[in-house]
């Protein structure tokens, strides 16, 4: 193949720059051999059909970009955004092309030329990254949400802020914990209990805020089997919020954070009920860590080891006895989050432990591995792409006419939350920890 | 060149503005498909949601005198789906409904849209069976699929996409609906046109809907894997087996490189020494039946050589022996940063010669190759790798696959089995045929494309 002439529009120095960081990522770009799989299982792609929504079509676009064959950095960070990180094409890719990083790679070097948004600024730097401000900030509103707030469906338990609807839709979301976990479990340094293990304890910012329950159902079950827990005070967030928006600065601080909080404190595992946390330990920080200190470098890879989502921590280290399934009578499906399943391989576990609950039935549903179009800030960004990647979830969680649908990821919970309340379903979801805890 | 913003209100006004694309960074992503060839930016794309849509957008486009490039998932390996600069592209994706599936007269009628692998799913949960199984069929689409008369493991017994055909409904240059075929078995009240489409590749009209024949599933299959120490002894298995009258639904063959990237790339304890392994299988109505066309298969192998041979007493063991033809294209794609995926086929029995001559000619250019392919289809899949940034090796690459064309008709064979034509082989057509074959041609297709707007510079220059 020839290259194609570059635009004869003069370029400026930034631009060029922009290329040629772009350049840098063109030993992963290239080996994209444009067969297409990726649109057999981009959940963007399906929704809109259009071949820049979808990886082939965005890792192109890069590769144009960096050799100048299209001079508009802004239209593609636009395409390059729409996307959930979910992993789905790098799992089906044959070339084995190293998609996420390259997409988060390209993220950060297009967001340094376009620049951040105030209210990106805002998220990254000065919430996310100091996190007893954002605690304190979170509590207060927790207190005053009440004035905004409509309440839509109490057996969900969703609300709707019209108020606030320019900035985040007409989604539907649980209330902000009137407590979060933070407030009644600052922090915990217990030693080994009858397991002989200590694991260290990651809530996780979404479910410490919204699904204090979920980090409260962890807890109990360590306790349960005996495992001692270490919650150090003031744990940041894992960083995937910057990362994914490209706001490499305040990534690293948020992980430097956390790492100066779990460096020395000696645990067996790290344990978080969130598979998105437990993915962006496990995978990105041993990654992106090029510049760090030989310690912090060390820390990483031994957190790379020891992490683990509650679901996996149950079957495969605690290895619990599970009854056999019982034919009871409330309905269970399960959604599986795309970072539990397509990076971490998570996906026998959580259903074992489904099928295991007594009055419980499960059933499986049509697609469960398909993204249920949450992705983190990607449901912020572009939530009518988000809306109708989650209607197909939720028509194939309804199809199976479920009581319970279950997930592992506080995040697919909040989306499969605002899906089922936007439809009226008298469907209720729940973590699977939460209903492993409920029948302790 | 930017195109007429009135022609361009135009086409909103028949599809809605939403289907219709002008924005660089999306005219950028239709200009390329899975050739490795030179991306060319079209100057609009249209996506017709409806079949009314689709003939007025035809219309429109030929009125004005648009070069048309029809577009499904562009998955093609021959470069048919890349478009020309000053013209359009028109996306059949969306239009993705399956209309009909009859299962008591056993066909479907599908818009060109739908997705391969989901229409056999569709089919197989009503308990039929569509066999064309293209490697791309998780995301090519079936109208792409008759454009290229698009082929897969299951030829040597099933047939290949042409033989599904029942009828047609295509969009003509008029943008006038034309019918061809019909829903029966039988029928011979006008031209074959069907036939015509397929391997057509966009060059004779737009298609709108196909009426595909469906087949009753096997009900037993048996797979097994052959391993020979010399590549003439696994060819004349093959001969063998087809000379015993059996027909196994496939039967595939890796050579010795090909062998070395897949165990390389998967650590599956394939046999790195053997010079070819055979994967065959055999399916029918009865497992006893099955059994016995197994047996025989295992004796042809035997006797011709073989040094080693197993066959899947489960499932799970099928999966196994199947993993290796599954990890050929991965293993081969992950080596190196370019796969071109080469498909001149030959008469089965010149399998040995045409291997020989792959594997001469990459030596002779310095070049990584591996083959692998549809054995009892001669059709082989000549995998040659390289980096396209390096313009040196690209060009001993193109010398090489030049050389192998020549020798596949040289053996009788041709220059593609499945892959098409496209822009990547039109020069080399008039080699395979002569003179008066490529005046015919063009005198049919101007019949059909007096302004030669329908992807003209594919099929032949």
């Amino acid at each position: 193949m020839s290259e194609s002439t570059p635009t004869s529009q003069p370029v400026s120095t930034a631009l060029r720059n922009l290329a040629d960081n772009l350049l840098k990522l063109d030993d992963l770009l290239i080996s994209c051999m444009r067969c297409g799989f990726c649109l057999a299982v981009c959940p963007v792609y399906g929704a809109t059909m259009k071949e820049a929504d979808a990886t082939r079509g965005k890792i192109a676009l890069l590769e144009f970009l960096s050799r100048h064959m299209i001079n508009d950095p802004e239209a593609v960070n636009d395409r390059l955004t729409r996307c959930l990180l979910c992993g789905s094409c790098q799992a089906v890719c044959p070339s084995g092309v190293k998609i996420m990083d390259i997409f988060l790679h390209a993220r950060s070097i297009v967001r340094e030329y376009l620049g951040l948004s105030a209210t990106e600024k805002l998220i990254f730097r000065s919430l996310l990254g100091r996190p007893k401000l954002f605690n304190a900030l979170l509590g207060m509103s927790a207190k005053f949400q009440g004035l905004f707030l409509r309440e839509v469906d109490p057996a969900l338990g969703t609300h709707k802020a019209p108020m606030l609807s320019s900035f985040i839709g007409d989604r539907h979301f649980p209330r902000l914990a009137g407590r979060s976990f933070h407030s009644r479990v600052a922090s915990l340094d217990e030693a080994a209990g009858s397991s002989g293990l200590r694991v260290a304890f990651f809530p996780g910012c979404v479910s410490d805020k919204l699904f204090p329950e979920v980090a409260e159902a962890t807890l109990k079950v360590l306790r349960k089997h005996g495992v001692g827990a270490f919650l150090p005070d003031g744990l940041a967030c894992c960083g995937i919020p910057a990362l994914s928006g490209g706001d490499m600065t305040a990534y690293h601080t948020m992980v430097a954070e956390n790492l100066a909080l779990l460096g020395d404190a000696g645990f067996d595992r790290l344990v978080t009920p969130c598979g998105t946390c437990a993915a962006t330990i496990k995978e990105f920080w041993p990654k992106l860590a090029d510049g760090y200190t030989e310690k912090d470098k060390a820390v990483i890879r031994d957190l790379q080891a020891k992490t683990i989502d509650i679901t996996a921590f149950l079957c495969d280290v605690l290895k619990v006895e599970l009854p056999a399934a019982s034919a009871g009578k409330t309905r269970v499906t399960y959604h599986d989050s795309c970072h539990l399943r397509k990076s971490l391989g998570v996906f026998e576990q959580p259903r074992s432990i489904l099928k295991s609950l007594p009055g419980h039935e499960y059933v499986e549903m049509a697609e469960a591995e398909r993204c249920c179009g949450s992705g983190g800030s990607f449901t912020l960004k572009h939530y009518d792409l988000s809306k109708q990647i989650g209607k197909r979830k939720r028509d194939n969680v309804v199809a199976v006419d479920p009581d319970i649908v279950a997930a592992a990821c506080p995040a697919c919970m909040m989306q499969l939350m605002d899906m089922h309340s936007q439809h009226g379903d008298r469907v209720k979801v729940r973590h699977v920890v939460e209903m492993y805890a409920d029948a302790l | 060149m930017p195109i007429n913003p009135s022609l361009v209100k135009e086409f909103e006004s028949i599809t809605g503005k939403e289907q219709v694309l002008t924005e660089q960074a999306d005219l950028q992503s239709y200009s390329y498909d899975a050739a490795v060839l030179t991306p060319v930016v079209p100057a609009l794309v249209v996506a017709p949601t409806t079949q009314e849509q689709l003939c007025k957008t035809v219309k429109t486009a030929y009125d004005n005198g648009l070069p048309i490039t029809v577009r499904g998932s562009g998955t093609n390996l021959s470069g048919s789906t890349i478009p020309q600069g000053d013209g359009m592209v028109i996306l059949t994706n969306r239009l993705n409904k399956i209309l009909e599936i009859n299962e008591e007269d056993l066909y479907a009628v599908v818009e060109p849209g739908v997705v391969t692998a989901q229409f056999a799913a569709a089919v197989a949960a009503k308990g039929l069976f569509y066999p064309p199984d293209p490697g791309s069929q998780s995301v090519s689409t079936l109208g792409g699929n008759v454009a290229h008369n698009a082929g897969g493991l299951r030829g040597l017994k099933y047939g290949v996409t042409k033989d599904y055909i029942m009828g047609m409904e295509v969009v003509d240059y008029r943008g006038e609906l034309i019918k061809t075929g019909s829903r029966t078995v039988k029928y011979v009240t006008g031209y074959n046109m069907a036939a015509l489409m397929a391997a057509s590749e966009g060059t004779l009209g737009v298609f709108s809907n196909m009426t595909i024949k469906l087949v009753p599933p096997p009900k037993a299959s048996k797979a097994m894997l052959a391993e020979f120490d010399d590549v003439n002894k696994a060819s004349e298995a093959v001969a063998g087996i087809i000379a015993g009258h059996i027909v196994p639904c496939t039967l595939e063959f890796l050579d010795q490189n090909c062998i070395r990237y897949v165990e390389a790339d998967t650590r599956a304890g394939l046999p790195v020494d053997a010079a070819a392994i055979l994967l065959i299988e055999v399916d029918g109505g009865h497992a006893l039946l099955v059994e016995e066309d197994a047996d025989k298969v295992m004796d042809v192998c035997r006797k011709c050589g073989s040094t080693n041979i197993r066959i899947a007493r489960n499932a799970e063991e099928k999966l196994k022996i199947w993993e290796a033809r599954r990890g050929a294209l991965p293993a081969l794609a992950r080596a190196r940063p370019t796969t071109v995926l080469e498909d001149a086929t030959v008469p089965r029995s010149q399998i040995p010669a045409m291997i020989a001559a792959v594997n001469a000619t990459a030596k002779k250019y310095s070049l990584e190759v591996g083959t692998f392919g549809h054995a009892g289809d001669g059709n082989l899949h000549p995998t040659f790798l390289c980096d396209r940034r390096n313009k040196e090796e690209f060009t001993r690459v193109e010398a090489a696959v030049d050389e192998i064309f020549d020798v596949a008709l040289k053996l009788k064979g041709t220059l593609s089995g499945e892959h098409g034509i496209g822009k990547a082989k039109a020069k080399w057509m008039e080699k395979e045929t002569n003179r008066a074959t490529m005046e015919f041609n063009k005198n049919l297709r101007l019949a059909l494309d007096p302004k030669l707007l329908f992807n003209a510079g594919n099929k032949f220059v």
